[in-house]
């Protein structure tokens, strides 16, 4: 009989005034005793709903099951046998949109905490490593194949292709592996030693990464085929940081969340011991309502700034994670919404003063659900700051499209893939993430990486 | 980690660094850039390509240790490695199809102007220099610059080698005396390039400026290094870093410049200290 608890097992934290000063993981984890009770709650369906809403097809009610008969590092192995990253995504998934949001449990009470359960396994395999055997080796095809980006679509596409026995090199065009989950998620909500991890468990399956190689540059798309890799994954995310094109966005101060956040996340500025500035703020305005906006705002936060986070519809329209903005608000982030930037300030240095903003309010919903954003006339006031940082959404980068002859993109940039999601314009060349869809979440591009290695494996397979 | 072959003053604070790099030396081009990371904790540093041999394998760099990061670059010596060396990165620089062409270099500005002139000179462009600095100990590239402009000019802000002046004055000159430039490449201090171009936008002659913004990543995706260009916000790693300098907002990128001017002096105070005892 399942433990018929109402609620998801509290996740435990670290209290909002102590780390909104720390960069410190926030959430700290199920112990043994959480987990069991935990996973108790799962009914193990028969049909599944869970994995239907899982992009890379965990089996969940499987490793659930193993987690409640107290072997972990069972479980574990479940989880990886189709996730490659488990302790990033038991961190940064989505859940509620998708595994937990198709939970039976979830219409009387809350689903089952899949997410804390994942990271639970991931973590206590990570602690355990004595434990977990080493698993052998798969047989090399001797087929070289290159994966373009470390993010977490061409992890995940290099990780399946390795275990089908592909010779796999990642190129990575920074100085550290990991993508976006290095340079842009913050530590507080996924340590960077955990992602270093992950990768090494690739470089452990026989993946080798390449740093500093900015493919369409040191090497292009045709450099690569000439050299012998018969496939190419492109993986190389939406770097392109927009901004809103309104006066004074160039003034000192102003900042995409891409350039903040890689200051901060890869460059470690907030260490003492880096090189790397950042403006120390008295006062930052974060424009975007995303869970980019969220991670901008709780780092400038516990450097020591008050935010606001602005934002020109109301609450229930932003596109951020209810549990990143309840995290903000917790940390003491003010939240200005309906309430849109038309003007940055700046003094005779160019250095920010204030941000002008219109109060908004929403329209009447039209045929398609959706409530406009309008201004209130005469409503403009000004915000004093000192930093703003823009993050109002990325663009592909445009380097290997540029590069690559055969390879089409659409108007905004993205390569264009046949109805596989992953298939480019270009024989041999496959895509997924971000530089495919324009900004979208780690599960995804993960869910795109793992299709694109079945097309790989399969595109070798019949070539022959 | 890339292998330091050769480290060489050029005067006081500027180092000559030539580093194996096989991949970056076989495909780069001149006015291209890489960035440099020298050990963990430093930033990345843009530095422009001052020589690269395919043949070789070689990448050569020339740099002002300035700030912390720099230090931490100048402070490695032949045989020692840099952790980070990645490039080549921006547009390569369009030289093709110049009849007469005046080179301006400031200061360190000369050893990215240099390789410019050289590949000028060797595609059969007459090339005159122009090259100024603050005095005449920090001359640099002075024979290299010789062997390969038409007619080479050094001037002193302070006159001690002899020629005071600016370069602003020794270009006019030139122009008026009937040289007929169809280009020029004015590469410096940012106000320097800001007046070499208020000056051959009264003569119409074409003059394009190589930017050395502050910039994290060199391929596109902080934004850090944007710039005005003819009204339109543009970034110098994959738009740049040459742009057509009639069209640069100078004033703003004199001021996006100074951004960190606090930071990096108490930073370079703080290495300074580190470095005495």
């Amino acid at each position: 009989m399942a433990n018929m608890q109402k609620y998801k097992t509290p996740m435990p934290e670290v209290a909002p005034e102590v780390r909104n000063k720390s960069w410190h993981e926030v959430a700290c984890g199920y112990s043994e005793a959480d987990a069991l009770n935990e996973a108790s709650r799962c009914l193990n369906c028969k049909h599944k709903p869970c994995v239907a809403g899982c992009p890379v097809g965990v089996k969940i009610p499987e490793f659930i099951a193993e987690v409640s008969a107290g072997n972990f590092i069972k479980a574990y192995r479940i989880i990886k046998e189709t996730n490659s990253l488990p302790a990033v995504c038991g961190r940064v998934c989505p859940q509620e949109n998708q595994c937990e949001g198709k939970c039976v449990r979830g219409i009387k009470g809350e689903p089952v905490g899949i997410g804390r359960l994942e990271r639970f396994c991931a973590d206590y395999a990570a602690s355990h490593a004595d434990e977990l055997k080493k698993s052998d080796l798969p047989a090399s095809n001797g087929i070289k194949i290159a994966v373009v980006g470390s993010g977490p679509s061409g992890l995940t596409c290099a990780g399946d292709l390795a275990k089908l026995g592909y010779d796999v090199t990642v190129f990575e065009a920074l100085h550290t592996a990991g993508g976006v989950l290095v340079y842009g998620i913050p530590e507080f909500r996924l340590p960077k030693d955990i992602v270093a991890a992950e990768v090494n468990a690739l470089k452990e399956l026989g993946v080798k990464i390449e740093c500093d190689m900015v493919i369409g540059r040191i090497l292009t798309v045709d450099d690569l085929f000439e050299q012998g890799y018969e496939a190419v994954f492109i993986g190389s995310g939406a770097g392109l940081p927009g901004f809103l094109g309104i006066p004074g966005e160039n003034a000192n101060g102003v900042y995409s969340a891409n350039e903040f956040l890689t200051r901060i996340n890869l460059m470690k500025a907030y260490r003492e011991d880096y090189n790397t500035p950042v403006r120390r703020s008295h006062r930052t305005a974060v424009v975007g309502g995303g869970n980019v906006a969220m991670d901008a705002a709780r780092c400038a936060k516990r450097l020591g700034a008050d935010v606001h986070i602005i934002y020109r519809r109301s609450e229930a329209e932003m596109p951020a994670r209810r549990e990143e903005v309840h995290h903000a608000k917790e940390e003491g982030i003010s939240f200005d919404v309906l309430t849109n930037p038309t003007r940055i300030n700046a003094d005779d240095k160019g250095n920010v003063t204030s941000i002008t903003c219109m109060k908004m309010e929403l329209d009447e919903p039209d045929a398609s659900g959706r409530r406009r954003a309008i201004e209130i006339a005469g409503s403009e006031f000004d915000l004093e700051v000192d930093t703003v940082i823009m993050a109002v959404g990325t663009s592909p980068n445009p380097l290997i499209r540029m590069t690559t002859p055969g390879l089409n993109t659409n108007r905004k940039g993205c390569l264009v893939t046949m109805e596989d999601g992953v298939t480019t314009t270009r024989e041999g060349v496959y895509a997924g993430g971000d530089a495919v869809t324009g900004a979208a979440t780690v599960i995804l591009a993960m869910g795109a990486g793992k299709d694109a290695a079945k097309a790989i494996d399969h595109y070798i397979k019949n070539k022959k | 980690m890339f292998k330091i072959l050769e480290k060489k003053d050029l005067n006081e604070s500027v180092v000559y660094m030539k580093v194996e790099a096989p991949l970056v030396a076989a495909k780069a081009k001149p006015g291209q850039f890489v960035i440099i990371r020298a050990i963990e904790t430093s930033e990345r540093v843009p530095l422009t390509i001052a020589e690269y041999n395919a043949a070789e394998g070689a990448v050569s760099v020339i740099f002002q240790a300035v700030g912390a990061s720099t230090m931490d670059i100048a402070s490695l010596e032949a045989g020692e490695y840099l952790l980070d060396f990645a490039g080549p990165l921006g547009r390569p620089s369009e030289l093709d199809g110049y009849k007469r062409a005046a080179v301006i270099g400031g200061g360190l500005g000369c050893a990215i102007a240099y390789p410019q002139a050289k590949y000028l000179h060797e595609h059969g462009c007459a090339v005159d220099i122009i090259a100024g600095f603050r005095n005449e100990s920090l001359i640099i590239l002075e024979d290299e610059m010789r062997a390969c402009g038409d007619k080479t000019v050094i001037v002193t802000d302070d006159g001690s080698n002899g020629n005071k002046g600016l370069v602003t004055d020794a270009l006019k000159a030139e122009i008026e005396g009937g040289a007929g430039y169809d280009l020029v490449i004015s590469i410096g201090p940012p106000i320097m390039m800001k007046f070499v171009c208020a000056l051959t936008a009264e003569y119409g002659i074409k003059t394009i400026v190589s930017m050395n913004p502050i910039m994290i990543d060199g391929t596109g995706m902080c934004g850090g290094c944007r710039l005005t260009v003819d009204g339109k916000t543009r970034f110098a790693c994959v738009d740049g870093p040459d742009f057509d300098g009639h069209q640069v907002d100078f004033d703003e990128l004199i001021r996006r410049n100074n951004m960190y001017r606090d930071d990096e002096s108490h930073m370079r105070e703080a290495h300074c200290n580190l470095l005495k005892h």
